[in-house]
């Protein structure tokens, strides 16, 4: 219980990113939330990263959540330009009223 | 080692908890600065575990950028009045139990794996060699993504500037009735178009716009 090893870790990660599923499949409302949820899930999958590459010493891990750092700031940006043209075209960024695509 | 779990058990509470905050929030904004305070608490355990240059740069790039981002956009949008109410609406409610069955589903199944690292010991003593070199965290970071990286580090900036580009692509508009200055007309003006010389008889004058 005191011992704070790799699963400890891996388990605040699992959670982290169990709760931006969830925060994907149940919020109906609002599409800034689902790529808030986004983050949620590259930061569990960051936390993983580094809590491997600090407990078996290989410093890859700490690389590659630095390349996961830039995509997510990138995707970010990106998602957030595509929500503020669509709200500008259609007025709403509700996620039941986004059916443009009939999907 | 007692204060280290007490610390990861502080930060790990906090995470968790607003993490649930982000997706449960009614309000678009307060589930923005729950994300900052989800980040920030993740970027101190970062930095307890000894990987103090990606909990620092993790606090510069989404406290300082990405959060901020989300914050201007939503107040931008105007969205804090349309409330985000999952368990009251009619049309989520068939939405609930998908979810909660199938994130139940992989944080089970991540569990497991979890529980198979702990019955493999004997994984943690590859050549461990963080710790023993006597470099700092930034200093052997660099040293590696400088060199063996060298490519994917090039390519991240690339994606970066693609994201720049689209970004600006996407929300730039041209608005009707704006007026503006035209640097390819100025520059290109030429002596002919602009000034002409006349012969003036005396007593007549000179009539323009004609």
């Amino acid at each position: 219980m005191t011992e704070i090893g790799l699963g400890h870790y891996l388990t605040l990660g699992a959670v982290i990113f169990s709760i931006g599923v969830i925060g994907i499949f149940l919020n109906r409302k609002n599409i800034i939330v689902i790529l808030m949820s986004i983050e949620l899930i590259l930061l569990a999958v960051n936390i993983n990263l580094v809590s491997f590459s600090i407990f078996l010493g290989d410093l890859a891990g700490q690389v590659f959540t630095l390349f996961i750092l830039t995509v997510a700031a990138a995707e970010a940006a990106i998602g957030l330009a595509i929500i503020v043209v669509y709200f500008r075209n259609s007025g709403t960024i509700r996620v039941e009223e986004i059916d443009k695509l009939k999907g | 080692m007692i204060a280290h779990s007490i610390f990861f058990y502080t930060f790990s509470i906090i995470a968790v908890v607003s993490a649930i905050m982000v997706t449960a929030s009614k309000n678009t904004v307060h589930s923005v600065f729950f994300l900052i305070l989800d980040f920030i608490s993740i970027s101190c355990l970062f930095i307890m575990i000894g990987a103090e240059f990606l909990g620092m740069i993790m606090l510069i790039v989404y406290v300082g950028a990405v959060a901020v981002l989300f914050l201007f956009v939503v107040m931008m949008l105007n969205v804090a009045q349309q409330k985000n109410q999952w368990f009251a609406a009619k049309d989520s409610s068939k939405h609930i139990p998908v979810g909660l069955i199938i994130s139940t589903l992989i944080f089970v199944e991540i569990i497991i794996v979890i529980g198979g690292w702990k019955y493999k010991p004997e994984i943690f003593d590859i050549n461990n060699s963080i710790g023993q070199t006597g470099l700092s965290n930034t200093h052997s970071l660099g040293q590696i993504l400088y060199t063996d990286y060298i490519h994917i580090f090039q390519i991240s900036g690339m994606i970066l500037l693609v994201a720049m580009i689209g970004a600006i692509v996407l929300t730039f508009r041209q608005r009707a009735g704006v007026k503006k200055q035209s640097y390819i007309k100025q520059i290109s003006r030429e002596r002919a178009e602009g000034v002409e010389v006349l012969e003036i008889e005396t007593n007549k004058g000179v009539r323009i716009d004609d």
